[in-house]
C-alpha cells in the first residue's frame, strides 16, 4: 500500500460539507475504507474540516474497535471470536493462524502479506467457526484447514507477483 | 392527520389519493387483510411462473457457505442451454446448516428447495430435474401453493421438522421474496399497515394498539413497546427521533441481520409506523458495520420506498413526513445500550450515562427519542395490519407473540427459529434443531449472550418466555441460543464471556472496569496449568474463588449500565449449574472436557503410531516431529492444543490427558 504524505480526502470531505460533529464517525469510516487505516495526516485533515481537535478525534477513534492506525496487509484476515465460533473451536483456529503467521491479532506480517484482526461476530454463527479474508468468507474452518487456506493466498500472491 | 377517513366509504384508491401517489402504491387502501399464519402456506404467487426461476439463498450465511460459486455453476449450466431461467438472489429461509440453498420454480409446479447445493452439486441436481426427477438427497421439500400442481413423493417444507414447530410472523417473507424488490413486498400486503395507520388511526391510538398487543422489546429489556412510545408521544418537543437498534451486539446472534437481509421493507414499514406513533420526523437505523450486505439491502430498500413516496414528505398524502438515516456502528458492544448508542450517533465516544432522564424524555440532541430493536419493529406491521388481538393470541400471559432465535453451536440443524412464546426449550433443541450431532450428550444452552446464562439438562423442559427464563438465572436476551455438548468446558465458556465483557467495558465506572478484569484474572488462574504456576499463584487461585461471589455482587449492584450489571451472569450461572467442573479445575487441575489448553497435554503412543505422517502435515504449529514410517513425537512447548492431530490419526495413536 502506498503511504500518502498528504492524503487527498476531498472527494470524501465533499460528502460531509458542513462541520457537524455527527459526521465524525462516518468520515473516519469512509477514510479508513478508502485508505485502509487512519494515518496521522488524515486525522489532521479531518480535524481541520470538522473543527474538532485531533486529540478529540483520537479519543473517539480509539474508543471503537473498528479503527486502525497502521496499514493493513495485502490479505486482511478477520477471525470471528463470537460465542458460537468459540464453542466450535475458534480459539484453536486463531492459535493456528497466529502460529502459522507468527503474528498476534492487530499485527501485520513483516512481508506485508497478511494482517490479522479479531471480530466479535460475523453474523453467520450457524456455520461456525468463521474467518474472512478480504471479505471472502470461509465457513467451518479447522486448525488443519488454516494451513491450506493460508497457502492458497500465498500461492495467489506468487501468481500475482510472477504476472 | 386525516381522522375523518372511513375506509368503508372509500373503496377505490383513486378516489382518495388523487395525484400525490406513485402508481405502484395506488392500491394501498386499508381494505380487508388476509391473515397468513402458516409459514409458506400461500406461496409466492408473485414469481412469474411461466419462466423457470432459480432462487439462490444469498444472505451472509449463504455467501459463507459458497453461494457465489453455486450461482456461477448454475449460470455455467445454462450457458449452452436454450433454457434461460431467471436467477434471483434472495435472503434465506434460515436453515443455515443446509446452505447453500437453491430453490427451483418450474412452470406449473411447486417451488422446490434444495440444500447443500455446492457448486459441484448444482449441475447434478439441475440435470435430473430436467429429466423430471427430484434429487431426493438434496431436496428439503416443496413449497405449498394453491392452484399449482405438487410434486409427487416430495414432502411439503412446512412439514420439515425444522419448520413444523415454528410460527413465522416476523420471518414470514425471509427467503421467499426478493429483498431487493419492493414490488414483491407490496404484493404480499406490504405497507398496508402503514396506509391503514396514516389514514385511519391517530398516533395516540397507534401507541394504544401496540400497547394492547402486549409487544415487549425484543432487544433484551422486554419493556412494553407501546408504553415507551406513549411516553415519547406525550413529551412535548419540537423534534423527536425514532431510532432502530440494529447493532446486534450479542456475539452469536444473527436474527436482526437475517431480517434485514431477507425482508428489509418490513423493518422500514415498522420504523415508519413507530415514527408516526411518537411523532418523529427523523429516524435512524444504527447498524453494525460488520453487516455489509444488510447495509446494502437496507440502502436499496430505503431508496425504493422513497421513490414510491412511502418515505419523505407527505407520505401517502397524509401530511406525515419522515426521513431515515443509516448510521454504521464502529464495533463497540456497549453501543447497543441506549444512551451509549445516542452518544455514538452524535459522533462521541459511546459511553452510557445515568438514566433518568430516559431517552423517551431526553435522548438524541436532548430531544425525546425512542429506541427499538429490529425485531420489535418488524412485528409492528403485523400488529397494525391484523390488530392487537391477532398478535396476542400467540404466546403466554405476559409474553405475547413470537420470538426469533439464532440457533447455533453443537446442534445438528443451525439457523433462524421463530417460535410462539412459551414453547418448551426442549422442542427447540430436539425437534427443530435435531439434537446434538455425533452422538454426543447435551450439556447446556447459553441464552441471552454475555448478559445471560446457561440452561442445563435438568431444565430443558422450561418454557421460553421472559419470566420463566429468569427463574433459572437466565434471560430472554436478544435471541442468541448457543448449544453446548459434553466437549464444551463451562469454565472456559465463562472465561470467554468475561474476556469479552472486560474488553468491551467502556471504562466509565470502576466496578465494571476493574471488577471484570479481576474476575477474568481469577478465571484465568483456574484454567492455568502447573507448568506456569508458582506458589503465589496457587494461593491466588484459591483466594479468588472464595472472593468471586462477593465480587460478582458488587459489580452487579454498583455498575452504571446493563453491561456491568449483567457482567457476572455467565460466571454465576455456570457456577450454579456446573460447580463440579470448577472444582475439577481448581482441585484436580483437570479440564474434564479437555478444552483448557494448559490443562491438557497431547502425546503420541509409540506402540500405536505407524509413522503415516498425517498428523505432522496437519499440525498448524509444527509441533510434531518425525519422518515417514517412524514413530512421531509432539514437542509440548510448540503444541497449541488444537486437536488437529487427534482428529486425523486413524491409529488412535494421539492421546490427550
Ligand atoms: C451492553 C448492552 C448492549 C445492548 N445491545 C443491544 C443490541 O445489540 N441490540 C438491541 O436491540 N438492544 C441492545 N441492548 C438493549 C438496548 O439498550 C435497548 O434496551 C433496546 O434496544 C430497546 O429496544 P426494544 O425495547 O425494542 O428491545 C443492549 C443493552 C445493553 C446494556
Ligand atoms: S457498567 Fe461498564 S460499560 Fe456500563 S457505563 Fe459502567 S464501565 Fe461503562
Ligand atoms: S497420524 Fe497417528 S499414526 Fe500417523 S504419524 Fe501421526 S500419530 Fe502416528
Ligand atoms: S494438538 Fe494441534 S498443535 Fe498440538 S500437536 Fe496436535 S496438531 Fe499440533
Ligand atoms: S459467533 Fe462467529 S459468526 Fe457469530
Ligand atoms: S442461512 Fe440465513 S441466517 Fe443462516
Amino acid at each position: 500500500m502506498e503511504h500518502l504524505i498528504i492524503p487527498d480526502l476531498d472527494p470524501i470531505l465533499k460528502r460531509y460539507p458542513d462541520p457537524n460533529r455527527e459526521h465524525l464517525i462516518p468520515l473516519l469510516q469512509d477514510v479508513q475504507e478508502e485508505q485502509g487505516y487512519l494515518s496521522k495526516e488524515s486525522i489532521g485533515v479531518i480535524s481541520r474540516h470538522l473543527e474538532v481537535s485531533p486529540a478529540k478525534i483520537y479519543g473517539v477513534a480509539t474508543f471503537y474497535n473498528q479503527f486502525r492506525f497502521s496499514p493493513l496487509g495485502r490479505y486482511h484476515i478477520m477471525v470471528c471470536r463470537g460465542t458460537a465460533c468459540h464453542v466450535k473451536g475458534s480459539a484453536n483456529v486463531l492459535a493456528a493462524i497466529c502460529s502459522g503467521l507468527k503474528i498476534q491479532p492487530g499485527e501485520t506480517t513483516r512481508d506485508g502479506l497478511f494482517s490479522l484482526e479479531v471480530v466479535a461476530c460475523i453474523g453467520a454463527c450457524g456455520l461456525a467457526p468463521l474467518i474472512s479474508v478480504n471479505g471472502e468468507y470461509h465457513a467451518g474452518v479447522t486448525p488443519a484447514k488454516i494451513k491450506r487456506i493460508l497457502n492458497s493466498y500465498r500461492k495467489r500472491e506468487e501468481i500475482h507477483a510472477n504476472g | 392527520m386525516v381522522d375523518h377517513f372511513d375506509p368503508a366509504q372509500h373503496e377505490s384508491a383513486d378516489t382518495f389519493y388523487p395525484e400525490v401517489i406513485h402508481p405502484k402504491v395506488a392500491h394501498l387502501m386499508p381494505e380487508s387483510y388476509q391473515t397468513q399464519n402458516s409459514f409458506f402456506a400461500d406461496n409466492p404467487s408473485d414469481i412469474d411462473a411461466t419462466v423457470p426461476t432459480i432462487l439462490i439463498g444469498a444472505g451472509t450465511c449463504g455467501l459463507s457457505a459458497g453461494a457465489p460459486d453455486t450461482r456461477q455453476a448454475v449460470e455455467n449450466y445454462f450457458a449452452d442451454s436454450d433454457l434461460k431461467p431467471r436467477l434471483i438472489d434472495v435472503g434465506c429461509i434460515g436453515l443455515c446448516s443446509e446452505e447453500p440453498i437453491m430453490e427451483v420454480q418450474l412452470s406449473g409446479k411447486n417451488r422446490l428447495i434444495f440444500g447443500k447445493v455446492t457448486a459441484k452439486k448444482a449441475a447434478t441436481i439441475l440435470k435430473s430435474l430436467e429429466a423430471g426427477e427430484v434429487n431426493s438427497k438434496h431436496c428439503l421439500g416443496q413449497h405449498r401453493k394453491s392452484g399449482e400442481s405438487a410434486w409427487d413423493d416430495v414432502p411439503f417444507i412446512d412439514e420439515h421438522p425444522f419448520f413444523r414447530p415454528q410460527t413465522r410472523l416476523v420471518l414470514e417473507h425471509c427467503g421467499v421474496i426478493d429483498p431487493d424488490d419492493i414490488d414483491e413486498y407490496l404484493k404480499r400486503d406490504g405497507y398496508q399497515a402503514l396506509a391503514k395507520a396514516l389514514h385511519t388511526v391517530t398516533p395516540a391510538e397507534l401507541c394504544k394498539e401496540v400497547e394492547l398487543s402486549g409487544l415487549r422489546g425484543r432487544g433484551g429489556g422486554g419493556f412494553l413497546s407501546g408504553k415507551k412510545w406513549t411516553f415519547a408521544l406525550n413529551t412535548p418537543a419540537d423534534h423527536k427521533y425514532m431510532i432502530c437498534n440494529a447493532d446486534e451486539g450479542d456475539p452469536g446472534a444473527f436474527m436482526d441481520r437475517a431480517v434485514i437481509e431477507g425482508d428489509p421493507h418490513r423493518l422500514i414499514e415498522g420504523l415508519i409506523l413507530a415514527s408516526y406513533g411518537i411523532g418523529a420526523e427523523t429516524a435512524y437505523i444504527y447498524i453494525r458495520a460488520e453487516y455489509p450486505l444488510a447495509i446494502e439491502r437496507l440502502k436499496t430498500a430505503l431508496a425504493q420506498a422513497t421513490e414510491y413516496g412511502l418515505l419523505g414528505d407527505d407520505i401517502l398524502g397524509s401530511g406525515f413526513n419522515l426521513h431515515i438515516k443509516i448510521k454504521k456502528g464502529a464495533g463497540a458492544f456497549v453501543c447497543g445500550e441506549e444512551t451509549a448508542l445516542i452518544h455514538s450517533i452524535e459522533g462521541k465516544r459511546g459511553m452510557p450515562r445515568p438514566r433518568p432522564p430516559f431517552p423517551a424524555v431526553s435522548g438524541l440532541h436532548a430531544s425525546p427519542s425512542v429506541i427499538n430493536n429490529v425485531e420489535t419493529l418488524a412485528n409492528i406491521p403485523y400488529i397494525v395490519r391484523e390488530g392487537a388481538s391477532a398478535f396476542n393470541k400467540y404466546g403466554t400471559d405476559t409474553s405475547k407473540g413470537t420470538k426469533v432465535f439464532a440457533l447455533s453451536g453443537k446442534i445438528s440443524r443451525t439457523g433462524l427459529v421463530e417460535i410462539a412464546m412459551g414453547t418448551p426449550l426442549r422442542e427447540i433443541i430436539e425437534d427443530i434443531g435435531g439434537g446434538i450431532p455425533n452422538g454426543k450428550q447435551y450439556k447446556a444452552v447459553q441464552i441471552g449472550g454475555p448478559s445471560g446464562g446457561c440452561i442445563p439438562t435438568q431444565h430443558l423442559d422450561i418454557k421460553v418466555d421472559y419470566e420463566t427464563l429468569k427463574t433459572v438465572g437466565a434471560m430472554m436476551g436478544s435471541g442468541g441460543l448457543v448449544v453446548m455438548d459434553e466437549d464444551t468446558c463451562m469454565v472456559d465458556v465463562a472465561t470467554f464471556f468475561m474476556d469479552f465483557i472486560q474488553r468491551e467495558s467502556c471504562g466509565k465506572c470502576i466496578p465494571c472496569r476493574e471488577g471484570t478484569r479481576t474476575m477474568l484474572g481469577i478465571l484465568k488462574d483456574i484454567t492455568r496449568g502447573r507448568k506456569s504456576e508458582d506458589g503465589v499463584d496457587a494461593l491466588d487461585r484459591f483466594k479468588g474463588i472464595m472472593y468471586m461471589d462477593r465480587l460478582a455482587q458488587v459489580i452487579k449492584d454498583t455498575s452504571l449500565c446493563g453491561l456491568g450489571q449483567s457482567a457476572p451472569n455467565p460466571v454465576l450461572s455456570t457456577l450454579r449449574w456446573f460447580r463440579d467442573e470448577y472444582e475439577a479445575h481448581v482441585f484436580d487441575r483437570k479440564c474434564p472436557a479437555g478444552v483448557c489448553p494448559e490443562l491438557v497435554t497431547y502425546s503420541i503412543l509409540d506402540d500405536k503410531c505407524n509413522g503415516c505422517h498425517a498428523c505432522a502435515t496437519q499440525c498448524p504449529s509444527d509441533a510434531i516431529l518425525g519422518t515417514k514410517k517412524n514413530v512421531h513425537h509432539i514437542i509440548p512447548e510448540n503444541c497449541i492444543a488444537c486437536g488437529a492431530c487427534i482428529a486425523v490419526c486413524t491409529k488412535q495413536a494421539v492421546i490427550k490427558e
